[in-house]
């Protein structure tokens, strides 16, 4: 029991970043900022279908991930340092997911137009390269720490 | 006027049978009649009225008749869960007859979340992808079985997918939630399509605009069917830990 809820505490927490990231990406940068559209018309199909399967599953993920938290509160299991690392590394594979097979193999749209994109794409990955490393070393040190 | 006493016929004639039915079993909770004359709003909304008339030629009305009879209404009246209700005024030879209905072959397929995804949102994508659309608009006969269909496979695809109200044949969970975000993600697809390949007498304008409201008012309803699903695991997973407690003790 206390072995599935150890990888229940890191899988809710992965789920979570995915969905996490994804609402950022279709808030702030489409609706707030309106860095980029609905749709721009140049997306392969792969890219279309792509894009449907990953905001379908990252609102799925969302709320799957935060009622596994509510179950593990519930059991007085949930290991929120250890937590976090999994959102941040979660959330970081996803956005590089997105910022490289999607916007740069599938074109599915690009993170803003009428600029110089490369500095854009740039800070986008390197971002997501930063998450992955806060999150694992996070979740690292929390394994030593319980060992 | 006329207009007025067919709105508020349509709305009765939903609502009337529901709410007799739960007046004589007695003590049927409050909450799902209010689901299921929030449903039946809904679908009077949609079939007659102004937005009912305007989604002749307005793609935008089209879209919201579509969001409200395949996607709002279904939801309420699975909430309002009829047919325990039916099951628990009928007579018990009655009820023996719908239990053996409901086990045999054809109930089996059409109620597998498979078939009943596929007759939901692959019955949009025909209409959508095909001349269907454009032969809804010159046959009222072709407009009316799309628009029954519509709902039909939308109350089905909602029945089978969240097992709240009688269903003996539901499927597992992780088999549901599958489907469910397929299905989530064939509809986004399919309203992206539509954003950029306005069907049959539509202007790229409304296409966009019906699109995206296809997108985002589909995407409300769909994140409440997801929660209902999740809550559902997590009640299941409370009741698997106290199993466990009591078997440990």
């Amino acid at each position: 029991m206390a072995k599935n809820n150890h990888s229940l505490n890191f899988w809710s927490g992965i789920l979570f970043g995915l969905g996490m990231i994804a609402f950022i990406d279709e808030t702030v940068f489409h609706q707030l900022l309106h860095w980029h559209h609905f749709y721009d018309k140049s997306t392969t199909d792969v890219g279309l279908v792509s894009d449907g399967l990953f905001h379908a599953f990252s609102w799925f993920a969302t709320v799957i991930g935060l009622f596994m938290v509510a179950h593990l509160r519930k059991q007085k299991y949930w290991n929120r340092k250890r937590w976090i690392g999994a959102v941040l590394f979660g959330a970081g594979v996803f956005q590089l997911y997105d910022g490289i097979i999607q916007h740069k193999v599938f074109r599915l749209h690009q993170i803003r137009y009428d600029v110089e994109i490369f500095y854009y794409d740039l800070v986008w990955n390197i971002g997501a390269v930063l998450f992955i490393i806060i999150g694992l070393l996070i979740l690292r040190r929390k394994r030593v720490n319980s060992a | 006027m006329g207009d007025w006493v067919s709105t508020l016929l349509v709305f009765i004639l939903i609502a009337a049978p529901y709410v007799m039915a739960a007046e004589i079993t007695g003590k049927w909770p409050v909450k799902r009649i209010l689901y299921w004359l929030l449903g039946a709003v809904c679908i009077t909304f949609s079939i007659t009225g102004s937005l009912a008339h305007g989604a002749h030629h307005n793609f935008v009305s089209h879209m919201t008749v579509h969001l409200l009879l395949g996607m709002a209404a279904p939801l309420f009246f699975v909430l309002a869960k009829p047919i325990t209700l039916l099951l628990r005024i009928m007579p018990v030879k009655l009820a023996r007859g719908m239990m053996r209905l409901s086990k045999t072959n054809y109930a089996r397929f059409i109620g597998h979340p498979i078939t009943s995804s596929l007759l939901n949102i692959g019955g949009l994508w025909l209409l959508y992808t095909t001349d269907l659309y454009m032969a809804m608009h010159m046959s009222m006969a072709v407009h009316y079985v799309v628009h029954l269909h519509i709902f039909l496979a939308g109350y089905l695809f909602t029945h089978v997918l969240l097992s709240m109200d009688f269903n003996p044949l539901r499927a597992s969970w992780s088999l549901r939630s599958v489907v469910l975000v397929l299905s989530i993600a064939a509809h986004n697809i399919l309203a992206k399509w539509l954003y950029a390949n306005p069907p049959h007498m539509v202007t790229a304008e409304q296409a966009e605009t019906g699109a995206q409201w296809m997108y985002y008012g589909g995407g409300v309803i769909e994140l409440i069917i997801i929660t209902f699903l999740c809550y559902e695991w997590y009640m299941a997973m409370q009741k698997e830990t106290k199993r466990n407690i009591q078997a440990s003790l």
